[in-house]
């Protein structure tokens, strides 16, 4: 077994599978829709993960990147008719294709200002939709129709379609970014962030890799703007503004950056949290407008939280705890010392 | 993480997946599960009998109802306190017996006026919270991000807060209604007025570059003949600086300028005009015009900018329109009846249009869910509605039949003063066709019953 770790990979991802398909025929519609979320962040969560965590690059503009697949999808769907899959495929290409020419300035650019010119892609991208209001929609953008297939039955619920859909897409995505980051890109990459001189003089091309990081990470965001069109059947500017870029990062970060499984953290966290603390902010009585505010209030106490009390996210934490009950490596003792160091670099990059 | 072995991290991934989704699971078991499936059209039941959970979302002592609305973000300013002045109204219901018996509750959810936001909540009130209906969600972007979904659902979306003529389609949108007067009527009501009083005069128009400003366009192009029209100009709610188009205008010469514009891009106006001492004669819709929230958006502004301005003074002799009673109106029986309830239960908002239009569609909403009987369905109520409603505390009767969802068909003409709306002559109506008649309506209005609560 160790030597495939493709194989276990696939195992890995063939269990979660059955176990989203049994979640979600169990629970109920809104369940189903929260799960098709979730999927959705991880997917994107888990790409500025790897671009930020692994690559050492920092983007404000993913937002941006999921705005192009959305809208790629949305435009496929309406005037083509596309079926989905091939709509998700071609966000994917064509995001990942912007996120080459944003590489190739981005790969120029260090440390606040590359902070900056990602940040103004964010900001000034979904105003395009304003400016063309023919074809994006303007304000309202554009309403996705998406429907289960057939084969399925008339009564089959679109949100338990919707969540394997996304699901499938995030294990993919989560499938082939493990497979990258375990092999010789995940080495350069890792390299370039530690020491770009050391790298380059092993004989990396810096540039090229870093340039890599930014077309992964952009498919990655398409790909979740696909999904996060058919989920919420509309495609509009209003949902991809700067605030969902600094979302995503925020999950990166809170889940654990550079880490897979921390990209899915993150991603329950601001999904499931929001939703739980606004429940609970209107059941006890404070009035709406009070309770509007609480998950926001909410949300920036748990960031603060988790970084005082794990600075290496709540992955960081869990291997920690995980360290606790397990004290040594049945495998390979002699690798822990490493693995300690290296989140450690991971969270005193600059960003 | 090359260091790291990749079984561990593979087991991570898939322990942590599994984790998400359970965490996922135990949350579902504490809220309800209640799916807002098929509505069924079971039998309407009148007269006295036990009260049944009839549909989802009504029990035999509850009748649950969930709304989007902007709480934060740009539209929350005077929108805000829509949904806290319907929710007073339902709780002087619920004081008074409730309907037929039932308690009303009302959850209305903050959608921050972001449509991506708006279909989740949406998503989270009828597939979790299992709401009857969906009553007076806010806006025309955001509530059109949820139509398919609500009809699709089955779910009666009655008196959505916008005037767009979106929401009147009986064919797609079976389960959807309007209340407000639609911008086409309200267009073309403004433009006759202007037509008529201002004959000679170069008119300008500023408008919000969506469906609410091109409907209120389309009105007042049936109405005011091309060549009167000197300048064009729109804005997107996004961008605050509207001086290019305001010195447009000037440079027009246009002497009436008619506006289609929410309530802070009408102060806007106002204060860029002032800026270039520029001062047409403002037309205003009812949408942009709460004299109360227009004139402490005037202050507001003009404070930012270091000045220091009579907010009242200011927006005097703004003419405009109103299909329901003006809240200065104190003789008027609604009034009497919407104030005595806002100091009962809202008493901390001003007493504002935007409270007078919670109160009045949460009325509205009431008079249909006691016509749909004692224990309904969700087509129960659509039907109720199609039946047509009494005009209640609007000034025109609603147009609601089985082939038009469209709310209230007309409004009266207005003029600002001293920070109170003056009503000038009786309501007028129309259609929406460029053809249809103004004329004005010739029907006794109504007065508000004693009990405050309409009869069945």
């Amino acid at each position: 077994m160790k030597e495939h770790p493709l194989l276990r990979t696939l195992i890995g991802v063939g269990i979660t599978a059955v176990i989203v398909v049994f979640l979600s025929v169990r629970l109920n519609a809104f369940r189903d829709y929260q799960i098709a979320e979730i999927a959705t962040y991880v997917t994107a969560v888990a790409g500025l993960t790897v671009l930020t965590g692994l690559s050492g690059q920092i983007s404000l503009g993913h937002g941006a990147f999921m705005a192009i697949g959305a809208y790629t999808t949305a435009l496929l769907l309406l005037h083509l008719g596309w079926p989905f899959i091939a709509a998700l495929l071609i966000s994917g290409l064509l995001t990942a294709a912007t996120g080459a020419v944003v590489g190739i300035a981005a790969a120029r650019l260090r440390g606040p200002y590359l902070a900056g010119a990602t940040l103004m892609l964010g900001v000034a991208l979904p105003s395009i939709a304003y400016a063309y209001q023919g074809t994006f929609g303007g304000d309202q953008g554009l309403n996705v129709v998406f429907t289960a297939p057939g084969f399925l039955g008339a009564s089959f619920p679109l949100t338990r379609w919707q969540a394997w859909i996304a699901t499938a897409t995030a294990l993919v995505t989560l499938t082939l970014l493990a497979n990258l980051s375990r092999g010789r890109v995940g080495r350069n990459w890792r390299a370039v962030r530690d020491d770009e001189v050391a790298a380059a003089l092993a004989g990396i091309n810096v540039a090229a890799t870093r340039v890599l990081a930014f077309v992964v990470s952009a498919a990655c965001a398409g790909l979740a703007g696909s999904l996060l069109a058919i989920i919420t059947a509309l495609v509009a500017p209003g949902a991809y503004t700067i605030t969902l870029s600094i979302t995503l990062l925020t999950a990166a970060v809170i889940g654990g950056l550079g880490t897979l499984p921390g990209a899915i953290w993150g991603a329950l966290v601001i999904v499931l949290v929001q939703t739980y603390i606004t429940d609970v902010a209107t059941s006890h009585g404070l009035s709406a407008t009070v309770g509007a505010n609480i998950p926001i209030a909410a949300y920036g106490l748990i960031l603060i939280l988790v970084m005082l009390a794990f600075p290496q996210g709540i992955q960081g934490a869990v291997r920690r705890l995980i360290a606790l009950f397990v004290p040594q490596k049945e495998n390979i003792p002699h690798e822990e010392p490493t693995v300690r160091k290296k989140a450690h670099d991971e969270v005193s990059q600059p960003l | 993480m090359k260091s790291a072995s990749p079984y561990r991290r593979t087991l991570a991934i898939t322990a942590f997946a599994a984790a998400a989704l359970v965490t996922a699971g135990a949350c579902s078991s504490s809220g309800g599960s209640k799916a807002g499936g098929s509505s069924g059209s079971g039998s309407a039941s009148s007269g006295s009998g036990p009260l049944s959970a009839s549909a989802p979302g009504i029990t035999a002592t509850t009748i649950t109802i969930g709304s989007h609305q902007p709480l934060t973000g740009p539209a929350a300013p005077g929108y805000s306190e829509i949904a806290p002045a319907s929710n007073a109204y339902f709780k002087y219901v619920n004081a008074h017996g409730g309907v037929y018996g039932r308690q009303i509750v009302y959850k209305y959810l903050d959608d921050g006026y972001n449509p991506t936001t708006t279909s989740q909540v949406v998503h989270q009130l009828v597939l979790q919270n299992g709401v009857y209906a969906l009553f007076d969600g806010l806006g025309t972007p955001t509530h059109l991000a949820v139509l398919s979904f609500l009809n699709a659902q089955k779910v009666p979306d009655v008196f959505v807060a916008s005037g767009c003529d979106c929401w009147d389609a009986p064919s797609t949108a079976p389960y959807t209604f309007g209340w407000q007067l639609d911008y086409i009527r309200e267009g073309k009501i403004l433009g006759q007025y202007v037509a008529q009083h201002f004959k000679g005069k170069k008119i300008g128009y500023f408008y919000q570059d969506d469906e609410f400003g091109m409907d209120g366009v389309k009105g007042l192009d049936y109405e005011i003949p091309k060549s009167m029209v000197v300048g064009r100009e729109s804005y997107t709610p996004t961008n605050v600086n509207i001086a290019p188009q305001v010195a447009a205008l000037r440079a027009s010469g246009a002497q009436v300028v008619v506006s289609f514009t929410i309530p802070a891009f009408t102060a806007l106006l106002k204060l860029n005009g002032l800026k270039l001492s520029y001062s047409p004669q403002l037309v205003v819709s009812n949408v942009g015009s709460d004299p109360i929230t227009l004139a402490g958006l005037v202050q507001t502004f003009a404070k930012q900018g270091g000045a220091t301005v009579n907010g009242n003074q200011l927006i005097n002799g703004i003419i405009t329109d109103g299909y329901l009673p003006s809240t200065g109106n104190t003789a008027n029986s609604w009034i009497a009846l919407f104030k005595k309830v806002h100091d009962t239960y809202d008493a901390s908002a001003p007493f504002d249009g935007n409270v007078l239009y919670g109160e009045a569609v949460a009325y509205t909403f009431v008079e249909a869910m006691l016509k749909a009987g004692r224990n309904p369905s969700r087509a129960d109520l659509v039907s109720a509605i199609q039946a047509g409603l009494p005009q209640g505390p609007a000034v025109a009767p609603y147009a609601y039949s089985s082939s038009s969802h469209f709310g209230i068909t007309g409004t009266y003409m207005g003029v600002i003063n001293n920070g109170v709306l003056t009503e000038e002559g009786s309501a007028l109506t129309t259609d929406t066709t460029p053809t249809g008649a103004i004329s004005a309506y010739s029907g006794a209005q109504q007065q508000a019953p004693a009990s405050g609560i309409p009869s069945p």
